[in-house]
């Protein structure tokens, strides 16, 4: 395991570390390579903007739900929360009749609310993530409905933005990129980021050597709730209206995308590219599926067997590097 | 002894990729024999068990059971031969009772439906084979560690176990329920179980076994008696001679200023009214028998826990109650009993783990700083000679002993200047030991100030300035290096000032400590053979 010396053989081991550490990256690259094959419509400009298009809800709710389970946890009401943001920023600028960008505001701030309830309810109320989360996703899916009495309410030119285009390029892919870097940003370089890997991997060492585990926990939940509340306004700007059913069962998707990505179930595990990378195959594989006719039946099923697959692997993986 | 073996691994080998682990070692068992198995972490010892549970195949050499060649492919195959192993990380089922796991995977049935009756009375019968007195309805995780391990062997014999492979079972155990094993073991001993047992505790090796295979980086070095002098066995196993196994130098300061100064502290149920102070560079050590407060003292003092009364001060400044950043910031360094679930971050690197109590407080805007950390942990890890490939490693893979120095030197890096120890040496074997110690040295060298809680008492009248000992929550007495021996400090220890024989104190202690009875014909046997005298005791010079 040493280092050697001899460039050529470093770098051989570096490469074939660097394809076991990001296998999801491989399986996608794969699948982009079959379905060019597979079908002409594939790599098409329009085809690629409406993959980075769908790719953007999923992927910026599943950075939020990075953190949540790198820190140990989970967050099931991402889906709710983002509906709720979109339906609350919608209803202040309709009934409320606020200025557009204070509305969208106001929508981000009710998804940082939400989660920063998930977080002192896990945190300080001791109920465990799981329960914490499946509340709110009730709670905030039923505000939705009474908020906007089960119909969809128009959005704020502002809030529609973001789901327009900024030149050519379609508005969700710029907010998107933004949110990765700030998503890996605040993982990788700052204090909070880096206590989320200690409190996922030992929540009592990290207590013991000083870290506030339950400041960072409400941190991370509140955080999910942001990111949520903007995947939300992003799937409410490209429709020019908050839905109440807007995603629902958005959350297993993020969650999925995370898993693919590699992070770890069990915490202290997880990055943002792989995130990124993991929402790409479920949306790559939606999109060729689509262009190949098959049934969204079946879609569903291929969906699941991908995400046993890409685990399955994972968990092989680090078996052998163990032994 | 039986002439032949009941099972010896002969001439055997294993690699894992290049590296050898095991090289040509031959190690036999017999019945009604203890054969201690002896290493350093990283000899191999646990390779070796391994090959004889089934668990990994040997390279080469063979694997003989009762003079014939057998293969062991799995566990079940060794079991199938009366081979079994009690781990240090036990199998059991917490919820489930003791006559379930028991009979785990061979339940009763009638009519298809478990025979609760049966299952009950053949898990007495097994409990009965080690003479111990649990009720079988109990659910495991309600027993303390020495009576699920007893369960285990328990469990073990009624499957037909001849060959009993203990690896570490005493490394949680108190000395009483150490005594308690024993009593089994012996029993077990003189009705030709053969045993395979590895313990790191050099002092019970002469107490249980017969004879002594030491083993150095995967050689067999020598199969001696063991009744061999400790200090002998030290030699074998690390391949040379360590002149002190407790190196305490004290430094010489004038005026030395008090660090930390515990006035009065009280928790309900823990301790109560306990004050001492601690000076630059002293080490004090807190003595006691396991249940006496320590931990929770020590937990109190770092702000792990709350306290109901009483006063912490750092250098004259009091501390907040319960609050961990605050002690740290006030000099507060914390090495937890268990370094695994308290002290680490395992599955996160060398790197993470020594910065952890520096992430905040070496921020800049809440950035964390990067290379900085990278740099001090560099050194520290140099400094105290931590062995690993690189410090980007995850620190679950270093030995004990390293990962311990991990532990300490989070608190250098934070620049500690007074250290409350728990437990420090658990786990660690006696190169790395002797190294923690060296360490403890270094720091109060510095100026710094120690707190020590150790339940081995060689170590801590070997390495204390200062003796603090602790019964029922509450200082019993304070002993110097001088007139500290093992018999002052059981003493103390023990509720009935005034006794100072060990048996008394057994049964001083056997109300209030969640250990086994065994019954009164096991015990007698090793009581008798534990005097204050043949245990080995470590007086200052």
């Amino acid at each position: 395991m040493s280092t050697t010396t001899l460039a050529p053989a470093r770098r051989r081991v570096d490469y074939k570390k660097f394809l076991a550490n990001n296998g999801a990256l491989v399986g996608l690259v794969v699948l982009c390579l079959a379905l060019f094959i597979a079908t002409p419509d594939f790599l098409t400009g329009q085809n690629l903007l409406n993959i980075g298009i769908q790719v953007s809800t999923v992927a910026v709710l599943a950075f939020g739900m990075t953190f949540v389970i790198v820190a140990g946890g989970i967050d099931l009401s991402v889906g709710a929360v983002a509906a709720l943001a979109a339906m609350v920023s919608s209803w202040l600028f309709v009934a409320a009749g606020l200025p557009g960008w204070l509305t969208l505001l106001g929508g981000l701030a009710t998804g940082l609310l939400a989660g920063m309830v998930n977080g002192l309810a896990n945190a300080y109320g001791k109920l465990p993530s799981f329960i914490a989360t499946l509340a709110m996703l009730s709670v905030a899916r039923g505000l939705t409905l009474v908020i906007s009495d089960g119909r969809p309410i128009k959005t704020a030119p502002e809030v529609s933005f973001l789901g327009g285009n900024l030149g050519p390029v379609p508005m969700p892919i710029v907010v998107l990129l933004l949110s990765a870097v700030v998503a890996s940003f605040v993982l990788n370089r700052t204090v909070i980021g880096r206590s989320m890997y200690a409190v996922g991997g030992n929540a009592e060492a990290a207590r013991l050597s000083g870290l506030p585990v339950k400041r960072i926990l409400v941190t991370v939940f509140a955080l999910a709730g942001l990111f949520a509340a903007l995947a939300g306004l992003l799937l409410a700007g490209r429709l020019d209206s908050a839905q109440p059913q807007a995603a629902a069962g958005y959350e297993l998707d993020a969650i999925a995308a995370v898993v693919i990505g590699g992070a770890s179930l069990s915490g202290g595990l997880g990055k943002i590219s792989g995130t990124f990378v993991g929402a790409l195959v479920l949306v790559v594989i939606r999109n060729g599926l689509n262009l190949l006719n098959v049934t969204s039946f079946w879609q569903q099923v291929v969906i699941g067997l991908v995400i046993a697959l890409a685990v399955g692997v994972d968990v092989l993986r680090r078996k052998t590097r163990n032994s | 002894m039986n002439p032949q073996p009941l099972v010896t691994l002969q001439n055997v080998g294993k690699i894992f990729g290049q590296v050898t682990v095991i090289k040509d070692v031959t190690v036999s068992v017999y019945a009604g024999h203890v054969q201690v198995l002896l290493g350093e972490n990283g000899a191999g010892k646990s390779t070796l068990i391994k090959m004889m549970a089934g668990v990994y195949q040997p390279d080469s050499g063979a694997i003989v059971v009762d003079g014939a060649v057998v293969t062991l492919p799995t566990t079940r195959a060794a079991e199938d031969l009366g081979i079994a192993t009690i781990h240090q990380e036990l199998n059991l089922v917490p919820t489930m009772s003791v006559a379930e796991n028991v009979m785990l995977g061979r339940m009763p049935t009638r009519h298809g439906m478990v025979d609760r009756r049966a299952l009950r009375n053949r898990a007495r019968a097994a409990l009965a084979l080690i003479g111990l007195d649990v009720d079988v309805d109990t659910p495991v995780g309600e027993l303390g560690i020495a009576k699920q391990q007893l369960v285990e062997i328990a469990k073990a014999l009624s499957i037909n176990a001849r060959i009993l492979i203990l690896d570490e079972p005493t490394a949680a155990l108190t000395r009483h329920e150490t005594e308690a094993l024993f009593a089994v073991m012996a029993d077990l001993r003189r009705r030709g179980v053969a045993m395979l047992f590895i313990s790191h505790h050099l002092d019970e090796i002469a107490e249980v076994g017969d004879t002594v295979t030491v083993l150095r980086d995967g050689e067999f070095v020598a199969e001696v008696p063991a009744s061999t002098p400790e200090a002998e066995l030290v030699r074998l196993m690390v391949g040379r001679n360590i002149e002190d196994q407790f190196p305490r130098r004290a430094p010489e300061l004038v005026n030395p200023a008090e660090i930390l100064a515990v006035d009065k502290l009280g928790a309900s149920g823990s301790f109560s009214d306990v004050s001492f102070t601690v000076h630059a560079g002293e080490v004090l050590g807190i003595a006691g028998l396991v249940g006496a407060g320590r931990t929770e003292l020590i937990r109190a003092i770092v702000g792990v826990d709350h306290y109901d009364s009483g006063t912490v001060l750092v250098r004259g400044h009091r501390l907040p109650k319960g609050n961990i950043p605050a002690a740290i910031a006030a000099g507060i360094g914390h090495v937890p009993e268990d370094r695994k679930g308290q002290g680490l971050v395992l599955g996160a690197s060398v790197n993470d783990n020594l910065g952890y109590a520096t992430l905040a407080s070496t921020a800049r805007l809440g950035l964390a700083d990067f290379t900085g950390q990278r740099r001090r942990a560099q050194a520290v890890a140099e400094k105290l000679r931590i062995r690993m490939h690189t410090i980007d490693q995850a620190v679950g893979a270093l030995s004990g002993g390293n990962q311990q120095k991990a532990v300490f030197g989070r608190w250098i890096i934070a620049a500690s200047t007074v250290l409350l120890l728990d437990e420090p040496t658990r786990g660690v074997d006696v190169g790395a030991k002797v190294e923690i110690y060296e360490l403890m040295n270094a720091i109060t060298d510095a100026g710094g100030a120690i707190v020590m809680v150790s339940s081995e008492l060689p170590e801590v009248l070997g390495m204390s300035d200062r003796i603090l000992v602790m019964r029922d929550g509450r200082i019993a007495g304070e002993l110097s290096a001088a007139e500290a021996t093992q018999d002052a400090v059981m003493t103390l220890a023990a509720r009935e000032a005034g006794s100072t024989e060990i048996d008394a104190i057994v049964d001083d202690i056997e109300s209030d400590e969640p250990i086994s009875e065994p019954n009164s014909t096991t015990i007698d046997g090793t009581l008798a053979a534990v005097t204050p005298d043949n245990a080995p005791t470590h007086e200052k010079e």
